[in-house]
């Protein structure tokens, strides 16, 4: 919440600062207008009628009990209200009385005194989705004035959110208080979202708050907007449209930036599954239907480390994926060998056969998977590193999304580099191009095409640790992938790995600018129908190998 | 990886478990002992395996339970399980199968409607009877089968009830996997929701395939139909897979369920296993059953489920109380009936009585369906549910969904019609027409 004020230019905030001054009549009226001024002053010392509320047990009463807490203002009532948010807060069903649990031990909920003899069977005080508002809107009317400006700024946002009226009074407080211009800012958008609901405010102040939404410029300015009452005068509904196109405008253009960032995101996950696909169909010829299995194995190896990890070395956790990755790439890699020894040697230049021995190969794998972990997914966590999100703007990017991009380059441009730059890389071009002349030139065919088959496998195997943060831990992981898989390597152009980079994230981005409009189901359908018309006039896909190896 | 060899020792306990089933089978024949044996249709590999197989193990649960209260007519129970492998034209060769070679009295199986239309005629050629445990669309009354799982009053309707009445939700997006049950659902929703005077404008129904992963424009489309000034909600009918990557995009893009609560009809304990439901929490789910309902009876089952699965962190969740409705059911009605005789046992079924292991007792209605009460969940941080609301008394299942066009004038009575779709209108039982 706090990051969308980046959006606010601060010479337009200046210029708003100054009408404010024509705020304080009306903030006058309203204090002695307002219902809660009233109750704010007698409530300010025992708010042990309001607690006992906690205890009916009722969703209603605990709502209705919070909005009189946070009028109270008091130090005690905001202890309350933590306290419940956190779960801490406990009632007697037989006494109905209330507290607090805290680290001393169990405290009165009116007072605050720890209670010597505190009963034994308490029940925590329930929460539904309701509650959690009210507790938010409380919560954020009782610690306007923190001490903390970063809990202040969240108190903000939360008033913002709650439009609870009877929270001005405090707002007006904070904001003649506040120093923090940033925490500020939130502050009179919060008092601009209750005033401009409220009919008895103003016309002029209205609009002076409508102006003061339209500056966030962000979906919840709009939500807030399209709210006003129906009964208000044409002039303000004229403004709250103007407003809303405005921002709407301002959105549009983040939209489509937001459309081509899913795109990329969506690109390096294709990229990410094909391009070990791209080495052993692409460079090997090899039509691996059990690619796919070796994607949803990385991803168990990653399962399984995190679940050593999580019983013997916690503090570890956050480096479960590093560590999860070289033994991916050689847990699967080897079993590519295997696969590669004991079933696809004996089938090259077959490919019918191929498909068939390596979609019998994906069943197997599939099922003994199934057989040792069980059928239901497995929980991979997410290092803390890789949670959450930043804002660019009205542009939320999460973190997981980002360092997936970022893998997926790094991955295809070590694999780019092996296979120019090291003497396998070399070999496997030379097997690929020309057998026979390698097998002439010394090179042992049959260890290279093990190898290259292995490292096809491999490199499916860290994609797999990478898809595990956002994908389903089952063993039906790599069926998913393993179309869009050779869509992408088609696409791209079978053998070379520059085709799989521009095939994956063309692919990706038509994808996402398509979804849009066309839905999840018909963009995909469109994508599909284009692809074969794309190959029908290239059937060898955007970047097609020219030479004679190709001919032969 | 103490944990890692649980699992491992799970599964090769299943295994072994299976190859008892197997050697039983034979002993069987050679100690010419006679048995009721009693068929199980449930995926134990491909895609619905993940839901399936701990409905063939809860099954194997409950007949091993009325074994040692002394089997039934006399006869030890005898459990047989096939495995249709989540492939729909092999389910009904392997009901076949169950039927005519292994002589079942019942069967007890089936998840998907796809895999239960393609059973369908089976069971009526060969008459025999299915219990069905799963959630469904409705618009649907078969003589040989006994839906024990909810129909669309008996978990969509008084959900979105409860959204519009307890969360005050004007704008709907109805979000669902693209096949038979999301779609009749919402169509029912719909109309629903129209009936109740929601604009059209206020509702957004959202498709996606199969194992969809990647929700990133469908989660942010969501956010903006949300910004309307209106409280939103979504009513999710994903199915399986897709969910996982749903959830995990929800709480990427910053959407908890203060803001937009989702309430799920196919999530249950069991889906949950393996997400970090912390950034879920708040969710809801509606079901007629949650492991967290704190009844002797459940508290009973799930004691006995973790003794026959050797593992205290198996949960149990709502299809698998329906089969323990359906099952005891079945057994009350070949009791009552003094026959594992399936004409004599379908006409025995309706009005036996059932207790629930949520407190209540079900009953098997005339058109096939149980009485069945609704329960609206939170889901926690610990991958429970919170009940935070539930119907007073026991919905009965309507066959027939009376917001639809077509079905509205249907009911379903195989006591006193002796039909499964008859038309109130025009009097006359559509099927017999036929």
């Amino acid at each position: 919440m706090m990051r969308l004020r980046l959006s606010v230019p601060p010479a337009l905030a200046r210029l708003l600062a100054l009408p404010l001054l024509a705020f304080l009549p009306a903030v006058l009226v309203l204090a002695v207008l307002l219902p809660a001024g009233a109750v704010r002053a007698q409530g300010q010392g025992d708010i042990s009628a309001i607690v006992a509320k906690f205890a009916n047990d009722s969703y209603s009463d605990t709502s209705d009990a919070l909005v009189e807490l946070s009028a109270t203002g008091s130090a005690q009532a905001a202890a309350v209200v933590e306290a419940l948010g956190a779960g801490r807060l406990v009632f007697d069903p037989a006494t109905k009385a209330v507290y607090i649990r805290t680290p001393a031990g169990i405290a009165d909920a009116a007072t605050g005194t720890i209670v010597a003899n505190a009963p034994a069977n308490l029940s925590v005080v329930r929460a539904n989705n309701r509650v959690r508002r009210a507790i938010d809107a409380a919560s954020g009317a009782l610690s306007l004035l923190n001490p903390d400006p970063v809990r202040r700024a969240d108190a903000a946002a939360a008033v913002f959110k709650s439009r609870d009226a009877a929270a001005l009074a405090t707002v007006e407080a904070a904001i003649a208080k506040e120093t923090v211009a940033s925490v500020k800012e939130t502050l009179e958008q919060a008092r601009a979202a209750i005033l401009v609901g409220k009919a008895e405010v103003p016309e002029a102040v209205r609009l002076l708050a409508i102006q003061k939404i339209t500056a966030r410029g962000d979906q919840e300015a709009i939500s807030l907007l399209r709210s006003l009452p129906a009964d208000a005068p044409a002039s303000l509904k004229a403004a709250a449209e103007a407003g809303i196109a405005k921002v709407e405008q301002n959105l549009r253009f983040w939209a489509v930036a937001q459309n081509v960032w899913y795109g990329l995101s969506l690109g390096s996950v294709l990229l990410l599954a094909a391009i070990g696909l791209a080495i052993t169909f692409g460079v090997m010829g090899v039509i691996n239907m059990a690619h796919g299995e070796m994607v949803m194995l990385g991803a168990y190896t990653t399962f399984v480390v995190q679940d050593f990890i999580r019983h013997s070395a916690p503090g570890l956790f956050d480096w479960s994926l590093a560590i999860a990755l070289p033994l991916a790439f050689l847990f699967t890699g080897l079993v590519g060998i295997l696969i590669e020894r004991t079933v696809i040697r004996f089938l090259y230049g077959r490919p019918l056969e191929t498909l068939l021995a390596t979609w019998g190969v994906s069943l197997i794998l599939q099922q003994a998977v199934r057989s040792v972990f069980g059928p239901t997914n497995q929980e991979v966590g997410a290092p803390s590193w890789m949670s959450g999100a930043f804002q660019v703007g009205q542009l939320s990017i999460t973190y997981n999304r980002l360092w997936i991009i970022v893998f997926a380059l790094l991955v295809f441009f070590a694999l780019l580099l092996v296979l120019k730059r090291t003497p396998l890389g070399l070999y496997v071009r030379a097997v690929t191009q020309n057998r026979r002349m390698a097998a002439a030139m010394g090179i042992r065919t049959g260890r290279i095409d093990a190898l290259t088959f292995g490292l096809g496998s491999g490199i499916a195997g860290i994609a797999g640790v990478a898809l595990s943060q956002i994908d389903n831990v089952s063993p039906n992981l790599g069926q998913g992938y393993i179309i869009d898989s050779f869509m992408v390597v088609v696409f791209g152009g079978v053998g070379n790995l520059w085709g799989t980079l521009v095939g994956a994230f063309t692919l990706g981005i038509a994808n996402k600018l398509l979804e849009p409009f066309a839905g999840a189901v018909l963009g995909k359908i469109l994508l599909l129908v284009f692809i074969i018309l794309f190959i029908q006039k290239r059937p060898r896909g955007l970047f097609a190998l020219k030479g004679r190896a190709v001919e032969s | 990886m103490l944990g890692l060899l649980g699992q491992a020792t799970r599964g090769f306990g299943a295994l072994a478990a299976a190859a008892a089933i197997v050697g039983t089978m034979g002993m069987g024949v050679a100690k010419a002992q006679e048995t009721i044996k009693v068929g199980i249709l449930h995926s134990l590999s491909g895609t619905m395996a993940i839901s399936e197989t701990t409905l063939k193990d809860a099954m194997l649960m409950l007949i091993e339970e009325q074994n040692k209260k002394g089997g039934l007519l006399g006869k030890k129970l005898e459990a047989v399980v096939v495995d249709p492998a989540s492939n729909w034209p092999l389910f009904a060769e392997k009901a076949r199968e169950l039927i005519t070679k292994d002589k079942v009295a019942a069967v007890f199986g089936c998840w998907t409607s796809v895999s239960r239309k393609s059973v369908l005629p089976v069971f009526k050629e060969l008459n025999n009877i299915l219990f069905y445990p799963v959630q469904y669309e409705g618009e649907e009354s078969e003589r040989n089968v006994f839906y024990t799982g909810a129909a669309p009053n008996q978990q969509a309707i008084p959900a979105v009830d409860y959204l519009a009445n307890d969360e005050k939700v004007e704008r709907w997006v109805l979000a669902g996997t693209d096949y038979v049950y999301p779609r009749t659902t919402n169509k029912i929703l719909e109309a629903y929701l129209k009936s109740r005077g929601v604009k059209a404008e206020d509702i957004m129904i959202n498709y996606t395939p199969f194992g969809h992963s990647d929700w990133q424009t469908i989660v942010s489309d969501i956010k903006k139909f949300g910004s309307a000034g209106k409280k939103t909600a979504v009513v999710s009918t994903i199915n399986g897979d897709a969910n996982v990557p749903f959830y995990k995009e929800l709480s990427n893009q910053g959407i908890s369920a203060k803001d937009i609560p989702v309430v799920a009809f196919s999530v249950g304990e069991e889906e949950l296993a393996g997400i970090d439901t912390k950034p879920l929490a708040g969710h809801l789910a509606a079901w007629n059953y949650f492991m967290s309902i704190d009844t002797p009876e459940n508290k009973d089952f799930i004691a006995k489920w973790h003794a026959f699965t050797k593992n205290p962190k198996r949960v149990t969740n709502d299809p698998m109380e329906a089969h323990y409705i359906g099952f005891n059911m079945w057994v009350k009605a070949v009791e009552k009936a003094g026959t594992t005789d399936q004409d004599k046992v379908i006409a025995a079924l309706p009005g036996i009585k059932q207790a629930n292991l949520t407190g209540g007792v079900s009953e098997m209605l005339p058109n096939h369906h149980i009485t069945k009460p609704v329960f609206i969940g939170e889901i926690e941080g610990n991958g429970q549910f919170d009940v935070v609301w539930k119907t007073k008394d026991l919905i009965p299942g309507e066959a027939w969904s009376r917001y639809l066009e077509g079905s509205k004038n249907l009911v379903a009575d195989w006591v006193k019609l002796n039909c499964g779709n008859f038309d109130t209108v025009k009097n006359v039982c559509l099927s017999a027409a036929k």
